[in-house]
């Protein structure tokens, strides 16, 4: 493939495959967490805090990917 | 009856379309780029005594002095029975402190670190809620560069500047190890990381620990910039797609990067409180 080409298709590759793995986590993360949540409905504002934690966590892969793709498109 | 369907774009046309596209380009790297100045780094508008102002510090800028001046005004005269201003940041006040104590567990430990918390949350809120307001991006000047026409916003986010999120993370993290070792003591909150008295894997696990306190300051300072930049860069995209008269249309964009600002906030807000528990806690073997 050509230089062109790599360069357009480069970002989106990395935005792409970089979101694929957050993604699965916060479905998992907040599965679980709503699982938890029907158990013990008592316990819901610590399991909310602590799942909301969990996935600021996750989500930052994907911005870290996001970063990167737009890095590698405007510099 | 063909065997193999003739695919729509064969490669050819596909280079011809992107050839096509980079040659409206003045630089290269994306012809949308010329219509919809996008900068990953914050333009400076000016000098003051040798230190460039950029149009992020402007804007953050005016949250201190929004924070700092709203505080002065409603501490100025404060009264048992509280007025509506008054009333207003009690309740801000008192909720995040109510909160906090929910995450603790303990309200003395709430009060200690209420401080760095509270001003964490209420800088990164307010400088993200101004960064969405019309005028933040669009109003700016047009001047020649390099021969290039180059336009500069007057205004940008504060967090959609690395500068700003990586100096926010600097001082959350520098905090939580001076709040450790004021509880812990130096050796105490040291021991932590340089670990020789329990083994070799507990050595090492101590240096991965050492590793992840700067990974927890890179770790900071992307997430709070990559969300706000990225926010921006969303909002110039969708008003560069929308015509004049549906441009309506992006409002849902705007609400968006409203509860993003907000969500953000909250998540630097509570990592660091989490971080701060976690780094005062006395360790036990």
């Amino acid at each position: 493939m050509e230089g062109e080409a790599l360069q357009a298709l480069a970002p989106a590759l990395a935005i792409g495959l970089g979101g694929l793995g957050p993604a699965v986590a916060i479905g998992l993360i907040g599965a679980k967490g709503m699982e938890a949540i029907g158990r013990n409905p008592e316990a819901a504002p610590k399991i909310q805090t602590v799942m909301i934690l969990a996935i600021a966590f996750a989500e930052a892969i994907a911005i870290y990917a996001l970063v990167i793709a737009l890095i590698i498109k405007f510099v | 009856m063909k065997e193999r369907q003739k695919s729509l774009f064969t490669f050819s046309k596909i280079r011809t379309i992107i050839t096509a596209l980079k040659s409206k380009t003045t630089r290269g790297g994306g012809s949308l780029c010329k219509i919809m100045h996008i900068s990953l780094s914050a333009e400076t508008l000016g000098y003051f005594f040798g230190l460039p102002i950029t149009n992020s510090l402007v804007l953050s800028l005016l949250t201190a002095v929004l924070l700092v001046g709203g505080g002065f005004l409603v501490a100025r005269s404060l009264q048992a029975v509280p007025g509506k201003a008054q009333s207003t940041v009690e309740l801000i006040i008192g909720g995040f402190l109510d909160f906090m104590t929910q995450v603790l567990g303990n309200r003395k430990q709430a009060l200690t670190f209420f401080p760095l918390v509270a001003t964490l949350f209420l800088f990164i809120l307010l400088s993200n809620w101004i960064g969405v307001l019309p005028g933040v991006g669009s109003i700016g000047v047009t001047h020649e560069e390099h021969g290039y026409e180059v336009f500069v916003p007057l205004f940008r986010a504060a967090n959609a500047d690395l500068n700003t999120t990586f100096a926010l993370a600097l001082i959350a993290v520098i905090a939580i190890q001076i709040y450790a070792i004021g509880k812990l003591g130096f050796f105490g909150h040291a021991g932590k990381f340089i670990n020789v008295t329990h083994g070799p894997i507990h050595f090492f696990v101590g240096i991965l620990e050492l590793v992840g306190e700067f990974a927890k300051v890179v770790s900071f300072s992307f997430r709070l910039f990559g969300n706000v930049f990225a926010g921006e860069v969303l909002l110039i995209i969708m008003m560069s797609l929308l015509p004049t008269v549906a441009s309506f249309g992006a409002l849902p964009f705007f609400l968006l990067e409203y509860f993003v600002g907000f969500i953000q906030a909250l998540v630097f807000a509570m990592l660091a409180l989490v971080f701060l528990k976690v780094a005062t806690t006395e360790v036990e073997h």
